[in-house]
């Protein structure tokens, strides 16, 4: 006896609208492969290229009511940004880390698009100059990519260094904002 | 001595995805045509509840406790005790024997009809039918066995 697509689509919308959710997610189809992305009642929280163990993460970081439901807000605007008409986002954040990290993402939110940054620039400007590592362990663990735009940041030298998506991932998304001509 | 691990609580939508399934075919076997009102109904509870999970042993049973209590709920039947006392003996049926009768089951007492389709349709052991019943392990045993001897009959007299 099959649920039909229908029942399981009102059992989804009706626990949504319930509030009986504590994290809910989808997969966002994008020119860089799929992205899992999931919300909260807060806001977008997680934003991930990988997809193994992603619900556990989920519950742990949020509670083990996880639940597939769509997340419309979220898909518009990275469609939207794939397509080179959104050069920002708008969508609330729920973002659970410590004073130093949520300090370094809040810098990193405002390095514009088509634009980079170094680990050091952003130690800098986020009170502490010398944390060049300590940013780059922050950006490998940046809980919102793309979002967040921890692929703006790059090596002293201009190298792209790391990223949790690959590095193609990365220079895709920096010749997307045109802040790197493909080559 | 080793400890046995506790299981994690799953993260729902694992739960959700291992048991819609069966959940929507027993609610069907109890409820017919209202089964779809009665699922919903069923896995929102289960979700209400889920937060306060504190480990993930038996959610199955779990899950068809509370797909019971929804159908008998639906069911209107407000006495849930079955007979304590059951002066027959105990019958049990195998599989196949329970798939000649299983067409029959809707004609059942509610409770009878919870009891032997968990027992025979799912294969729940007695204790955790008597905690989706809210009755004692004999309890579920004898109303399973009433249903039995009760589709026996219906089954003696068709035929």
């Amino acid at each position: 006896m099959n649920v039909t697509t229908d029942l399981d689509t009102r059992f989804r919308a009706a626990a949504v609208a319930e509030g009986l959710v504590d994290v809910r997610y989808d997969v966002v189809a994008s020119p860089v492969g799929d992205l899992h992305v999931a919300a909260t009642g807060r806001g977008l929280c997680r934003i991930s290229y990988r997809c193994d163990a992603w619900e556990e993460e989920l519950a742990r970081g949020f509670g083990a009511r996880v639940l597939r439901a769509p997340l419309d807000d979220v898909r518009r605007e990275l469609d939207e940004y794939f397509e080179g008409r959104r050069r920002s986002f708008d969508l609330p954040l729920d973002l659970r880390v410590a004073e130093f990290p949520a300090a370094v993402l809040q810098e990193l939110a405002q390095v514009p698009y088509g634009r980079t940054d170094t680990y050091g620039g952003l130690a800098a400007r986020a009170g502490r100059p010398r944390a060049a590592r300590a940013v780059g362990t922050i950006m490998n663990r940046n809980p919102i990519p793309i979002v967040l735009p921890c692929h703006r940041i790059v090596g002293a030298n201009g190298a792209l260094t790391g990223y949790a998506g690959g590095l193609d991932v990365k220079r895709r998304l920096l010749e997307l904002e045109g802040a790197i001509f493909q080559g | 001595m080793g400890t046995m691990a506790t299981p994690q609580v799953p993260p729902f939508e694992r739960f959700y995805l291992m048991h819609r399934d069966e959940v929507l075919g027993y609610l069907r076997r109890l409820l017919g045509a209202r089964a779809e009102d009665a699922w919903q109904e069923t896995f929102l509870r289960a979700l209400r509840a889920y937060g306060r999970l504190e480990h993930g042993r038996h959610l199955r049973a779990w899950v068809f406790t509370i797909a019971t209590n929804v159908a008998l709920d639906e069911l209107r039947v407000t006495k849930r005790t079955v007979p304590q006392v059951d002066l027959e003996p105990a019958v049990e049926l195998q599989r196949d024997a329970f798939r000649e009768l299983e067409h029959l089951t809707g004609a059942l007492p509610p409770t009878e009809r919870a009891a032997v389709v968990l027992r025979y349709g799912y294969d729940l052991p007695y204790a955790q039918i008597a905690d989706a019943l809210g009755s004692s392990e004999e309890a579920a045993r004898a109303a399973a066995s009433s249903g039995v001897r009760r589709l026996r009959r219906t089954h003696e007299r068709d035929h």
